[in-house]
């Protein structure tokens, strides 16, 4: 609408002008309502999940442990409430003050409270802080009654492991622990999950993957800061699967009671027939209570100090000179190789010369044993006889025999830490030393000396394997969660059955009127048949022989150097069902007296108990899955 | 309504200028600053303080003012547009550059009681003022000559520069474009501009080098938001995953999780639009920007009816003010343009630029109120 002269003429240009500079806006229009489009319609799922990603965090809830039992239902490992106090900084209206009247409440020490203060620096001031676990009933009521005066701090209930046979079953049910960095690794974020504990050693640890179960998972929508708003959804995940033992508790009590009136000592009692483990004893032990509740460093440094070795599980883990114990093996390998006959008979006058050397046997001082078949051989541990046997049958023979019998290898027990001890050969000197094998060594062999060794559970082993006929494998555990093991039906030895007949004669006879007689069990139809074994630690000069042999056994060397004590033995004798190897470390005497009457009342309150005919008592509630 | 009337006489007296007024319009901005104040109330979680209400009451007071402007005659804002510049200018020069380097206290605000508002966004209004008188005086054929544009240059490049040296990139940005929107309307030759543009692409590596380290660090990230999306790139990013959680139909009034749960940064200012785009969804968006666009749209045929160019080129400036408020913000929020902090006109929080952009409606109006004034091209020396 121009009004004047040379206005029409600008009014057309700016009217012009303005309709590009419309068109213009037009575009920049569309292109904002494109952007949008692309956005909220073509790319909104990818962005909605982002949201979602941005304000949904997913919690894991740990789940419970599975509980282990023995194998009558009670509970060997349980899940106990464990009260924590937690302190929430931001709810806390002034935090020293609330430290000081904790510490009047619970003891804290100047050092929980330096990390109570460290713990609170680095996390969000929202976060709960752990200012105590493992509060008792009386410190919790405290707290609760006082809760006025302490804002910000909350008592929590989560799970603490505990093991009701303490030190009596410690190395087999194992223990608990904090996940360590390799663990980390293993592709589970359950396993990061603060407090998370898992099985370090025993059946905890065999069978953690069955105890662990399946963490749940907690959505709590959380805002930019990562404080939680509310909580979307829970899933509770799933408790760990039981296991149950084949061990019988009230055996394995007795077995590590009978054991702790020696200095050290291990024990294993297991089927003849089946393989189950009825007790797996070492002595002593340690208290796993408090490894799943943090173990203070004095208390760890004294069980690493200890030269009893505590931690160690001597059934499964401490490999010994078998002593006498091996003859076994080497009369059967005799047998076997065709070197002797069941009839073969040797003269023992005390010594045995093998070139220009002399060995000793234990009846040296009073001229022998003298004439001896194989059985009476086994019966009176005769040193010569078995000099004799060993050089007729050679090491290699011996060891295939002693391997099939189960020694010179891991059994296979489902519980971690057992050594394989060793059965010397030729190859195997060769490929240890790189030296040729010398005949004189396999004298020393013979008698479970030299370079043989084995575990307590290997000698019990081998024992069950000629009780059975069979290539028994010890084990552990039953059943997991109500499912069985898969059943073990061992294949039969290949070893000719009146070589073993004779072998378990000469047991039978060892402790009917042999070197065990004095520790055969008198009530009727509980009989056994063992064998006793002595092993010596320290080397003994042919001088020393001739002037020490008594004196260092009865006492005179260090403990350190004093003679293992063995004893191995089946019961009943006539239909052999349960096998007994004891091991007394550094006895210091014959098998027959430190290891004999172990074995004599452990295998006597075997057969008492007969833990092979107790069944699983279905009604106890931890049974119902 | 008489033909002609002549400058000296105000052609309508109060009770005419009243019933002159464009409800429509005045409604449709009550609508956006109702919008602004229910977005403020959303971003607070649902609660008034501390956005909505002051948001509220002083949109109320802008109303006022708003208004105000609309009946002050046509030629009282021709007479103050080059004082009102000037003024404007120089407190712009002293209070943004002086007061950065403390001469005065450090004071970049000039408080007006129930506002305090910064300079550089009322030389938004000023220089769309200050370019309309002087446009007024020129015809066609002297826009077309260099030396007719050597004084509005000035004019827009001396504000331009004070605000760059706060560092103000956004209302840079503003000024210079509406400028250069002022002189194409008004008549410059259009090879001029392609001159100037080309010859901005060949200063861009120097301007890059000028550049402060945060502004390329936001020039880098918008390019790519992957490079820092914990840094720089967390503005960008939240605000997308806002805007494009929303979809279609948006999570719901007060449902908007990214700004609720404080992902989405700045969610009261700059970023409010993501948080409308998430709880409304495309379709709130959208009919958000149609009423801009409506708004802005109302202006130009405010412009192109007016019988004097003052208050043409008023008018046309003022709504290309308006847009470019509205698309430099979305388009930044959206990823489109780097992030240079520009508010979203009536619906962000904050009373500078509402002040500004209520005081351009009411003069707006104001041109549309006495659009039949005729003022003479050589005023006030006649014609």
């Amino acid at each position: 609408m121009p009004t004047e002269r040379g206005d029409m003429e600008r009014y057309r240009t700016l009217a012009r002008r303005t309709v590009m500079l419309g068109g213009l806006q037009a575009g920049m229009i569309s292109l904002l309502v494109g952007r949008m489009y692309y956005l909220q319609v073509v790319e909104s799922k990818r962005y909605q999940m982002l949201a979602d990603d941005n304000r949904i965090s997913v919690q894991l809830v740990a789940p419970s442990r599975g509980l282990i039992t023995d194998r009558t239902g009670v509970l060997v490992a349980n899940n106990d409430q464990n009260f924590r106090a937690l302190l929430v900084s931001e709810q806390a209206r002034d935090v020293e003050r609330t430290l000081g009247l904790l510490s009047g409440m619970i003891q804290l020490a100047p050092s929980e409270i330096e990390r109570i203060r460290h713990d609170m620096v680095r996390r969000r001031r929202f976060v709960p802080v752990t200012v105590r676990e493992n509060l008792t009933w009386e410190q919790v009521s405290m707290i609760e009654v006082n809760a006025p005066d302490l804002p910000g701090v909350i008592i929590d209930v989560g799970e603490v492991r505990s093991y009701p046979l303490s030190d009596q079953a410690s190395h087999l049910i194992g223990y608990v622990g904090a996940v360590n960095e390799d663990e980390l690794s293993e592709d589970n974020p359950v396993l990061s999950l603060p407090g998370f504990k898992i099985g370090k050693a025993g059946v905890e640890k065999s069978r953690d993957a069955d105890l662990r179960g399946t963490a749940g998972a907690s959505e709590m929508e959380v805002n930019a800061f990562g404080r939680a708003i509310r909580e979307l959804s829970r899933e509770p995940g799933e408790r760990g699967r039981k296991v149950e033992l084949t061990i019988d508790a009230e055996l394995q009590m007795d077995a590590h009671r009978r054991l702790l009136q020696e200095r050290s000592a291990s024990a294993v009692i297991m089927d003849a027939q089946t393989g189950a483990v009825y007790a797996l004893a070492s002595a002593p032990g340690y208290d796993p209570n408090v490894f799943s509740k943090g173990i203070p460093a004095d208390v760890w440094k004294d069980l690493l100090d200890d030269e009893t070795t505590p931690l160690i599980n001597k059934a499964i883990g401490g490999q010994y000179p078998p002593g006498s114990t091996f003859k076994l093996a080497v009369a059967l390998a005799g047998l076997e190789s065709g070197a002797i006959g069941i009839d073969h008979t040797v003269t023992c006058n005390g010594t045995f010369q093998l070139g220009d050397h002399t060995f000793y046997c234990d009846a040296y001082k009073n001229g022998g044993h003298g004439t001896l078949n194989l059985i009476e051989g086994i019966a009176q541990s005769c040193d010569v006889y078995f000099y004799d046997v060993g050089n007729r049958t050679g090491i290699d023979n011996i060891a295939a025999v002693a391997n099939r019998l189960g020694l010179g290898q891991r059994t296979g027990l489902d519980i971690p830490g057992e050594r394989p001890g060793t059965v010397p050969s030729t190859a195997w000197k060769k490929a240890h030393t790189g030296e040729p094998w010398y005949a004189g060594e396999t004298i020393s062999c013979a008698i479970g000396q030299g370079q043989v060794a084995a575990t307590p559970l290997q000698i019990a082993t081998m024992v069950a394997r000629l009780a059975s006929g069979r290539a028994i494998v010890p084990f552990l555990t039953n059943e997991i969660q109500g499912v069985d093991m898969p059943r073990r039906d061992w294949p039969r030895l290949d070893l000719k059955p009146e070589h073993i007949a004779t072998i378990i004669a000469g047991m039978k006879a060892a402790t009917d009127h042999g070197t065990g007689k004095s520790v055969q069990i008198k009530e009727p139809g509980m009989r056994m048949g063992g064998k006793t074994g002595t092993a010596q630690v320290h080397q003994y000069t042919v001088a020393e022989h001739d002037k020490n042999r008594i004196a260092h056994v009865e006492g005179d060397l260090p403990w350190k150097l004093k003679n293992h004590a063995w004893f191995v033995g089946f019961a009943p004798e006539d239909d052999p069902r349960y096998v007994c190897a004891v091991l007394v470390e550094h006895a210091g005497q014959f098998g027959s007296q430190a290891a004999g009457p172990v074995a004599h009342d452990l295998l006597l309150l075997t057969q008492q108990r007969d833990p092979a005919k107790l069944k699983v008592s279905a009604e106890l509630p931890w049974n119902r899955s | 309504m008489p033909s002609y009337i002549t400058f000296d006489q105000p052609e309508l007296k109060l009770g005419g200028k009243v019933r002159a007024l464009p409800w429509s319009f005045i409604l449709m901005v009550i609508a956006l600053g109702v919008i602004g104040g229910a977005a403020l109330y959303s971003a607070a979680n649902g609660s008034l303080t501390p956005w909505a209400k002051p948001h509220l009451i002083r949109f109320g007071m802008s109303v006022v003012i708003m208004v105000a402007f609309a009946l002050v005659d046509i030629t009282v804002w021709f007479r103050l547009a080059y004082p009102a510049y000037a003024i404007t200018l120089a407190l712009l020069a002293g209070v943004e550059v002086a007061g950065k380097v403390g001469a005065f206290g450090a004071q970049r605000w000039i408080n007006l009681g129930f506002v305090q508002i910064q300079p550089s966004e009322l030389m938004k209004i000023a220089l769309v003022m200050a370019l309309a008188r002087y446009f007024h005086g020129q015809l066609a054929e002297d826009s077309q000559r260099l030396r007719t544009l050597i004084a509005p240059a000035l004019m827009i490049l001396a504000p331009t520069a004070f605000v760059l040296l706060q560092p103000n990139l956004g209302t840079a940005i503003m000024l210079s474009m509406v400028g250069a929107a002022m002189l194409f309307i008004g008549g410059a030759r259009i090879w001029l501009f392609i001159a100037v543009g080309a010859a901005g692409a060949a200063a861009a590596p120097v301007a890059w080098r000028s550049m402060h380290g945060y502004q390329k660090r936001r020039v880098l990230t918008f390019l790519d938001p992957s490079i820092d999306p914990l840094g720089a790139g967390y503005h960008i990013s939240q605000s997308r995953i806002a805007l494009g959680s929303g979809g279609l139909y948006g999570k719901g009034f007060l449902n908007g999780t990214q700004s609720h749960l404080n992902f989405l940064p700045e969610k009261q200012t700059d970023f409010i639009f993501p948080l409308l785009a998430e709880e409304w969804g495309m379709w709130g968006g959208v009919a958000l920007l149609t009423l801009f666009t409506f708004v802005s749209f109302y202006g130009v045929v405010v412009g192109l009816r007016s019988r004097n160019q003052f208050g043409r080129m008023l008018a046309i400036g003022l709504s290309v003010n308006l847009f470019l408020y509205v698309f430099i913000n979305m388009a930044m929020v959206m990823g489109l343009i780097p992030v240079v902090g520009v508010p979203l006109p009536l619906i962000s929080y904050g009373g500078t630029s509402m002040l500004a952009v209520m005081i351009g409606f009411g003069l707006l109006m104001s041109v549309l109120v006495h659009r039949d004034t005729k003022i003479g091209r050589r005023y006030p020396l006649g014609d």
